[in-house]
């Protein structure tokens, strides 16, 4: 395949707002999912006749549902705060990707089927017609969205364009109208467990495989088990962590800092997918099936507790919804968080001293830690405000002794997104990844400059794989990304504690 | 999409990969690196030898750690890391050289 043709943006000696050009992304648009993505998740195959008929039913459903949907519809300003605040337009360039414009995209269409004004008199509201022309729309700029929610912290009312995309998604999956990448997964998810469709015998050999590594290069029998009936701890982590890398470096981690601190675990066959793809496409069904599949496994096994791995929507699905997508959990252990971060297991066994760390085994590593979206703005770690953000690093500069923040306004809260998540890891949208990269490329670039940073760490199989692909776009190397507990797992001293 | 073949045309998705498993031949491999402007050496059908057999047993390519460690046992240590497989494949020996060994493309957050 010959390589797609756009121009990386330059990273500029400080951040620029890009002059407005319309259209410059209107050519951007995922793959359909054919009608055996769509159908295991419950829609119809390929566009129905009626579908305007059924999309502005299903809007009004949404709508009715989920009042924090129509609040963000109907309270916009147009102050435009959050103009300038989305990496993809930050990236491109396009009015169409500054939120209140992408949410524009969706309101128009709110307003004149579900408001008096917009049903009278649609031309004094910019109420307009659901026409092909719209939809299309739809379908290219609610794919340039990465539900990161980076708008809605400077919006003053607090709109969620993560929302509105969420809904335009699942209103156009309900007309057969669904993104192939994500629903092809979800459809995986049902069959084998997983994102990458990893049958459990390929998953045994995987990580029979880390064994050998592992003990070869340290000589220290590590397990990495696998359905484990009457271990303590369920690890559930993305199924990136199995095959690529740098993901297998972290999950090699976690292992080392279980086997250490003495915690019998095993992961399942059954749930070996930390992500849940429902949440992008916005289908709560879809959500709760893939949730359930932790709880079914996590009975099967009969664990007492349920950490999750180095994912950041996961944990956005794990720390806000699990409970009431799958619980009750009363079958697990109370003493502990349910579901646990990998990172909050590990935080706490330095905390105690409970793990001997040579932090100069980091020594050659100067590193900057990038927030993922989800579990900055949507999650928290710990039981402190701002947890999410203290803990990482906390356990970072214990194994690390060179750690550099970038920009205050690109990390905690305020992080951007590495221009992958959200349902777009694919590459049908390479060019729009590559380009809304540009904000943390630049962040990085003025670490590197100022500190001879040499690494970004990252906890989350998406921002991962995208950094691993986007940074030579920029001048970096692939390698350039390290999972947090690959860190962890290369300072951490097996054996019997000296 | 599709790929021509000795007059015989092969199904493939919009990302090139085939359709049909069963269609595959050394020839296939072939064409679609020329239309990338490989040219495939030894060390690349290794890489793709080793992804079917894996593929034939497990219903899945090969985590690259497993590529990587068959690839050091084949080609040598300084050749199984996945730098050097990057350089056989440059747009990565998961999904390009998957699609040359007419496996479907990996998914997931990869």
């Amino acid at each position: 395949m010959a390589a797609p043709e756009f121009r990386t943006p330059e990273l500029k000696p400080y951040p620029e707002i890009p002059v407005v050009v319309e259209g410059t992304m209107a050519h951007s648009q995922p793959y359909v999912a054919p009608p055996e993505h769509q159908q295991p998740l419950g829609y119809p195959g390929e566009l129905v006749e009626d579908w305007q008929r059924v999309a502005i039913d299903k809007m009004g459903e949404l709508v009715a549902k989920y009042r924090s949907l129509q609040v963000f519809l109907d309270a916009c300003v147009k102050c435009g705060a959050c103009s300038d605040k989305c990496h993809y337009f930050l990236g491109t360039g396009d009015p169409k990707n500054m939120p209140v414009a992408r949410q524009d995209l969706f309101r128009k269409v709110y307003r004149r089927y579900y408001t008096l004004s917009g049903k009278y008199l649609p031309w004094l509201v910019g109420a307009e017609d659901l026409t092909k022309e719209v939809l299309d729309d739809w379908y290219r700029y609610f794919h340039q969205c990465s539900e990161c929610r980076r708008c809605s912290v400077y919006c003053p009312y607090g709109i969620d364009t993560a929302e509105i995309t969420m809904a335009a998604r699942e209103i156009m999956a309900s007309i057969g109208l669904g993104q192939k990448y994500s629903n092809e997964i979800i459809a995986k998810v049902y069959k084998l467990g997983n994102n990458l469709g990893l049958p459990q015998p390929a998953l045994a050999d995987t990580l029979e495989g880390l064994e050998e590594d592992v003990e070869e290069e340290t000589g220290v029998r590590v397990r990495y088990p696998l359905d484990e009936a009457g271990a303590e701890v369920l690890l559930v982590t993305p199924s990136a962590d199995f095959f690529a890398e740098p993901q297998v470096d972290g999950l090699i981690g976690y292992g080392k800092v279980l086997h250490q601190a003495g915690i019998s675990w095993t992961l399942s066959s059954h749930a070996s997918e930390a992500a849940n793809f429902g949440l992008f496409v916005g289908s709560y069904q879809n959500m709760r099936k893939v949730a359930l599949r932790i709880r079914e496994a996590a009975l099967e096994l009969g664990v007492k507790r349920i950490v999750f791995g180095e994912c950041g929507h996961a944990w956005r699905v794990a720390y806000s919804f699990l409970n009431t997508l799958a619980g009750p959990f009363d079958f697990l252990d109370s003493r502990y968080p349910v579901p646990q971060h990998i990172v909050e297991v590990t935080h706490d066994l330095v905390k105690r001293g409970a793990l001997t760390l040579d932090s100069s085994a980091n020594d050659e590593r100067r590193v900057t830690f990038h927030d993922s979206c989800n579990i900055a703005r949507a999650s928290r770690m710990g039981n402190i405000p701002g947890g999410q953000f203290v803990l990482p690093r906390e356990v970072l500069s214990a194994v690390c002794n060179h750690v550099y923040d970038m920009r205050a306004d690109t990390i905690g809260e305020a992080t951007y997104c590495c221009g992958g998540g959200g349902g777009l890891l694919t590459d049908d949208l390479l060019e729009l990844r590559v380009k809304g990269a540009l904000p943390r490329m630049q962040a990085l670039k003025e670490v590197v400059d100022r500190h001879d940073v040499t690494h970004l760490v990252a906890i989350c199989a998406i921002c991962k794989s995208q950094f691993a692909k986007v940074l030579p776009y920029y001048g970096f190397e692939m390698d350039q990304i390290l999972s947090l507990h690959q860190l962890v797992g290369d300072a951490v001293v097996l054996g019997t504690k000296q | 999409m599709s790929i021509e073949i000795d007059h015989r045309v092969l199904e493939t998705d919009e990302e090139g990969y085939l359709q049909n498993l069963s269609d595959w031949s050394t020839d296939v491999a072939a064409q679609m690196a020329t239309e990338d402007g490989i040219e495939l050496t030894d060390n690349h059908w290794e890489v793709i030898n080793f992804l079917r057999q894996y593929y034939d047993e497990y219903k899945i390519a090969p985590a690259i750690r497993i590529l990587t460690k068959a690839m050091a046992k084949k080609l040598g240590r300084e050749k199984g890391n996945t730098r050097y497989l990057y350089k056989l494949f440059p747009e990565g020996p998961a999904k390009q050289a998957c699609r040359y060994a007419g496996l479907p493309k990996p998914t997931g957050c990869v």
